[in-house]
């Protein structure tokens, strides 16, 4: 298997049995965001403690890229200072991704994250 | 008999091999013939038109109003003056609620269908500020127009009823003619969005006996950038103009101006002239065909396609199971992804997407890995979306150059894409 396969297998997992999926207890941060062109839609929760994200979680509907995407940034994210996530670039995060998405598609695969960034401007 | 494989070496692009081209109610590809044409005139009389005494001008005046008599033909209107140049169909409805608008008030009404594409709603919606009130005809659940929804919907304040001719999602054919009586018996104007149904099937603007229609050339063998508004003479008459500027007026003096003849009133500035001579050969393009042969064509086309799909496994298909009320557009699901609601999301325990479930983003970038282009999404159709109760869809559609090998290609890659995504 190339690397480029592995990330697709590893993205179908994520998206067949989503990590961190449904209502986060105590979310403190939280926004949804909507891909009008396709109708993706992410809801991205995160619960703050000081400078210290202690937890993540999302629901959303879309496409494998979307939802994966979001599945895996809530790995990422979890016990990590807000400062990682403020810190994360667009092709930082596609990069962790490991799959190639044309111009179209990086929307979906982008959604979660801009969802956590401005979930966390929001509750400022 | 059309043979689609002879058809497909006039398309360049087709014919290199390694594109399967099932996205033509988007946009079609352009055939060789309408390539030349527009490099014709380019390269021999490209001028302004209606304004030189020169040669070359009087030559791409010429063909600019060839090109209109054509096309006004080719929809069955034998007065060339009720069909006005715009740059698509979306320009076309614009510029009816634009000026029928002006001339609607508070309480008046309007009546659409839940099958319409954007924009034949929300240039309409637009006449909600001053108090015009929209009402939806509802389909049934084989996705046509119902009859008894629609008669209830149009009534004594009902001004215009604007319908599509074809859906773009479901692929409906509505019985525009009957639509037409029922609109005119309540006294209401009668609007076609031919869009999805000009470019695929014989018709005739006298026989429908609507009062206007709305249709884009890109849809039909030709360029982007040219449409048509087809409109009654007489009716197109008493309209106000649309915008101003040069060719529109007659006479201007600093404290207002007159306005010039039909079709001239609405075609303000100057025109897309090799639009509408590259649309005119798209026409003598169709002709050839004859357009008794696309329509079969398609519908032999469509019948072959919904047999195949009944052949696999969680697929479901939307629109009419008849081909002969069915266009070439055949919009699909493979497994139901319920649409979101974000409170309902909450409090449901743990989301799992079956392997049945393909989402229409994934189906089409899948799909593309073969070279076959398919659209997903929801078609500008997001209430007909809702009324569905799907988030989005996935849409092949054929024309003139589509064979059953095409159809073959996508049902195949589709099989492959449900193994791939399976677990
Ligand atoms: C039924 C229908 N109406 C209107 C339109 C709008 O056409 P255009 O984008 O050329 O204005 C389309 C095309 O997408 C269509 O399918």
């Amino acid at each position: 298997m190339s690397e480029e396969e592995i990330s697709a297998e590893i993205i179908l997992d994520h998206y067949r049995n989503p990590h961190n999926y449904g209502k986060l207890e105590g979310s403190n941060a939280s926004m949804t965001e909507y891909n009008p062109i396709c109708g993706d839609t992410v809801h991205f929760q995160l619960r703050i403690a000081g400078t210290v994200i202690e937890d993540a979680k999302f629901v959303g509907r879309g496409c494998s890229v979307s939802q994966a995407s979001a599945s895996m940034l809530t790995d990422m994210l979890k016990g990590k200072p807000i400062e990682y996530l403020e810190s994360l670039t667009e092709s930082g995060f596609l990069d962790v991704l490991g799959i190639k998405v044309g111009p179209a598609r990086e929307k979906c695969a982008l959604l979660s994250l801009t969802a956590a960034k401005k979930a966390v401007k929001a509750s400022r | 008999m059309l043979d689609p494989v002879r058809v497909a070496k006039d398309f360049p692009i087709l014919s290199k091999g390694d594109l399967t081209y099932l996205d033509s109610a988007a946009t079609t590809q352009k055939p060789v013939q309408v390539v030349d044409a527009i490099e014709d005139y380019y390269y021999s009389c490209n001028s302004n038109v209606h304004r030189g005494i020169y040669r070359i001008s009087e030559e791409a005046t010429e063909r600019y109003e060839k090109a209109r008599e054509n096309i006004s033909q080719f929809v069955g209107s034998r007065d060339p003056a009720g069909t006005v140049f715009v740059r698509n169909t979306t320009e076309a409805i614009n510029l009816l609620s634009y000026t029928l608008g002006r001339q609607l008030k508070a309480g008046d009404e309007i009546v659409l269908s839940v099958m319409e594409h954007h924009s034949n709603m929300v240039p309409w919606q637009f006449l909600r500020e001053k108090g015009v009130v929209i009402r939806y005809a509802d389909i049934d659940s084989e996705g046509r127009l119902d009859p008894e929804d629609l008669k209830s919907k149009i009534g004594r304040k009902t001004r215009i009823v604007s319908l599509t001719h074809v859906s773009n999602v479901l692929g409906t054919v509505n019985p525009v003619s009957e639509l037409a009586k029922m609109a005119h018996e309540a006294s209401s104007l009668f609007i076609v969005d031919g869009a999805q149904s000009v470019p695929h099937m014989p018709l005739d603007v006298k026989s429908i006996d609507c009062d206007f229609m709305a249709f884009s050339g890109h849809k039909m063998l030709g360029p982007a950038g040219i449409g048509v508004l087809y409109g009654k003479p007489e009716l197109l008459m008493r309209l106000p103009p649309f915008m101003g500027g040069g060719d529109m007026i007659r006479e201007v003096r600093l404290d207002g101006a007159t306005w010039n003849d039909l079709p001239y009133k609405f075609e303000a500035g100057t025109p897309n002239i090799e639009g509408a001579i590259g649309l005119s050969a798209a026409v003598d393009y169709l002709r050839n065909l004859g357009m008794d042969n696309v329509r079969r064509h398609e519908m032999e086309l469509m019948d072959y396609v919904m047999k195949r799909a009944g052949e696999i496994e969680d697929l479901t298909y939307y629109g009419p199971r008849d081909p002969k009320v069915h266009g070439g557009v055949f919009s699909f699901n493979i497994g139901q992804i319920p649409a979101f609601d974000l409170e309902s999301e909450l409090n449901s325990r743990h989301l799992k997407i079956s392997s049945q479930e393909l989402h229409p983003h994934d189906i089409s970038s899948y799909l593309d890995q073969s070279g076959i282009a398919v659209r997903a999404g929801h078609h500008c159709a997001m209430p007909l979306m809702t009324r569905l109760g799907v988030q989005a869809t996935s849409r092949a559609s054929f024309y003139v150059y589509n064979s059953r090998d095409d159809a073959d290609k996508l049902f195949i890659a589709l099989e492959n894409a449900k193994k791939a995504f399976a677990r």
